[in-house]
């Protein structure tokens, strides 16, 4: 595929009343909506309130460890014939980006009075992120998290216990990500008046696509600096993962005006498209609405929500944040898959050539980026958007670390 | 008039109030669909409430829930429903409870006129809003029928004549209080929500939230115009449907609610 596609989009043009194009919006329940309401305007006045955003850059540098580096990847640099620069979201506090959505969600909610909060979690990344920031600020915290994604990401759900959060495993539908959103939304709906819902990717219905993309803008702008500073240049492409696409967006928020920067989101191709068993909507579904708001989606034709299946569990998810399928569809930014089999070797290759051992979520970034058309002599950045250690009992028994 | 609003009147002439059920389409087999209509209508059901079961229904209870995942479990397609629905022989209204996914990748008017056929007469999507419904309630009042939206104890006033604007049919006031067998008056929630939408709407209310027997139906329309029955009936039916006496019990169990209704 050859670079094409390079529309610039001007930040202010690309969202408006909550939906970005024709997607977004908010479908839920009635019983919702005023608290959506109340979180959008709270979101707007502490957004433009110099002490919030002063308070939000404190934690950035004191508690997540901000700005993150951007490492020169040498030696995959000099195999792929174009320089590769990785930003280091994994160096983040708890292991991932997660924390940088996480926290800027608890100081609103601090803000708004609320003293409990919920989460949903694939990975766990989100969910250690979560209980992390509640246990620095004194909340309560329940994290949903599908018995499926319990069994795969063990090391997470001691994490969180840890933190001294409930979390509570989901027994319904296919046990991942997706019927750990349902019951965290149920919760919602119950408790609404005392909880915050610290949704983790930018999907759910507005504010939360919005929001959620504010408070991952931070690697973006952060990229965007560094890449000048140290290659003397924009990026020819920029790669990520996307799962909900909350790191994606993130990443790409900080090039989206840069019209010579190639966007390419990564999806989970599973055991391949042709198979069905992966979770790429975006590469292979069609718009509907799931959990409040309207963007591609895994669905058959009575609109039920299709199984998916990935390696990677923060992957493992039949939605994409709706910004995504506006960006697919503007052709502003492309968005392909990468298989199981493709991360894995990603994940091998990058913890060999580099010293980096990647979540395997992000392993499907660097696995587009072996095959990518980017100019030779370039310029790449790719986001690491977390640590493998959580993934190290299933890489183990896969790639036989114990023989 | 709607055959709804014609029900609503009849009602109100000879001073009752609504019994409205709850059934999941699909479960148990769509195949029992149609008989287990007849038999709600046999028992006194004023409206019956047919769930079109989603995948994800993050509007609905563990009961229901469940009971939607047991349906998708055994296959069940949109359109068997409708052809159940429309095989029965009732007269009781029917209204299809569902999710907005359903019917925009049906399209809005394939989905609004394959409702109609079915012999339907309103739909309530859990997760429409008023705002949002826009250009389903045009296809839906195109193909003659009544659109129902939520009220909750949360929404603000303004959201009310809003929701209330839009509805046609009736108001269906949800509350996240459930009532427990003790309980002897209906939670303050729901009487200030009832309250609320009177002041704006001449529409009939009906309101729901774990209705379990004939004494909470009567507290209910004490102050609603119906009561709707939605766990309590889809968990009697997975319990006894397909054993001896089902029907009858069935039967016997919806008169008994419907007698908290005069």
């Amino acid at each position: 595929m050859a670079l094409k596609h390079n529309v610039a989009m001007p930040t202010d043009l690309r969202e408006s009343a909550g939906r970005f194009g024709p997607y977004g919006g908010r479908y839920v329940p009635e019983t919702l909506i005023p608290a959506l309401d109340e979180l959008s305007e709270a979101l707007e006045r502490y957004w433009a309130d110099s002490d919030f955003r002063e308070e939000l850059r404190s934690y950035h540098r004191h508690v997540i460890g901000r700005p993150t580096p951007l490492t020169h990847a040498r030696r995959i640099s000099s195999e792929l014939g174009f320089d590769v620069f990785v930003k280091r979201e994994d160096l983040c506090h708890t292991g991932s980006h997660k924390l940088n959505n996480a926290l800027g969600q608890a100081l609103l909610a601090r803000r708004m009075g609320k003293q409990r909060i919920i989460a949903e979690t694939g990975a766990g990344q989100h969910g250690v992120a979560t209980a992390t920031v509640c246990a620095m600020f004194g909340l309560e915290c329940v994290v949903y998290m599908g018995e499926e994604d319990v069994r795969r990401q063990e090391i997470n759900v001691f994490r969180m216990r840890l933190l001294g959060a409930t979390v509570v495993p989901v027994s319904s539908g296919t046990k991942t990500l997706k019927d750990a959103t349902n019951e965290a939304m149920r919760d919602w709906v119950t408790n609404v008046e005392s909880t915050h819902y610290i949704v983790g990717s930018c999907v759910g219905p507005h504010p939360y696509p919005s929001m959620v993309r504010r408070f991952q803008e931070v690697i973006g702008i952060e990229c965007r600096e560094q890449i000048v500073k140290q290659a003397g240049r924009l990026p020819d492409a920029a790669f990520a993962c996307v799962g909900g696409g909350s790191n994606a967006i993130g990443f790409f928020s900080g090039f989206l005006a840069d019209e010579s920067v190639q966007l390419i989101g990564v999806e989970a191709g599973g055991r391949g498209l042709d198979s069905g068993e992966h979770a790429a909507p975006l590469t292979s579904g069609a718009p509907g609405v799931l959990h409040g708001s309207f963007s591609y989606l895994m669905q058959d034709d009575d609109g039920q929500v299709l199984p998916t299946h990935s390696i990677s569990a923060g992957l493992d998810y039949p939605g994409v944040g709706p910004e995504h399928s506006f960006l697919k569809d503007s052709g502003r930014a492309v968005y392909v898959a990468a298989t199981d089999g493709e991360a894995l070797d990603a994940f091998v290759w990058l913890s060999r050539m580099e010293g980096l051992i990647p979540a395997f979520e992000s392993a499907h970034a660097f696995a587009a980026l072996r095959t990518y058309p980017v100019p030779k002599g370039g310029v790449a950045v790719v986001n690491l958007s977390g640590r493998g250690d959580k993934d190290m009992a299933v890489a183990a028994q896969t790639l036989h670390l114990g023989d | 008039m709607s055959r709804i609003a014609d029900r609503f009147a009849h009602l109100a002439a000879s001073n009752e109030k609504a019994l409205v059920c709850f059934v999941t389409g699909g479960d148990p087999d769509v195949g029992q669909l149609p008989a287990i209509l007849e038999n709600l209508e046999a028992g006194g059901a004023d409206i019956i409430e047919v769930g079109i079961p989603f995948s994800d229904p993050i509007a609905d209870g563990p009961t229901i829930q469940e009971s939607s995942q047991r349906a998708l479990d055994r296959g069940t397609k949109v359109s068997e429903i409708f052809e159940a629905v429309k095989s029965a022989n009732i007269t009781v209204p029917i209204v299809y409870m569902g999710y907005t996914n359903t019917a925009m990748r049906h399209g809005f008017q394939r989905f609004a006129q394959e409702v109609a056929d079915s012999g339907a007469d309103g739909v309530l999507l859990s997760d429409l809003t008023p705002e949002g419904g826009e250009e389903w309630k045009q296809h839906a009042h195109a193909a003659g029928l009544d659109t129902i939206f939520l009220a909750a104890p949360t929404s603000t006033d303004d959201r009310l004549r809003c929701a209330c604007g839009a509805a046609t049919g009736f108001v269906y006031c949800v509350s996240r209080t459930g009532v427990t067998g003790s309980e002897r008056e209906v939670p303050r929630e729901v009487t200030d929500l009832v309250a609320r939408v009177r002041k704006v709407t001449s529409l009939p209310i009906c309101v729901g939230f774990g209705i379990s027997n004939a004494d909470h139906v009567r507290m209910v329309c004490g102050v609603a115009d119906g009561a709707v029955v939605g766990s309590h009936v889809v968990k009697l039916i997975h319990e006894c449907w397909g054993r001896p006496h089902c029907e009858e019990t069935l039967r016997a169990e919806v008169a008994r609610l419907k007698s908290g209704t005069r």
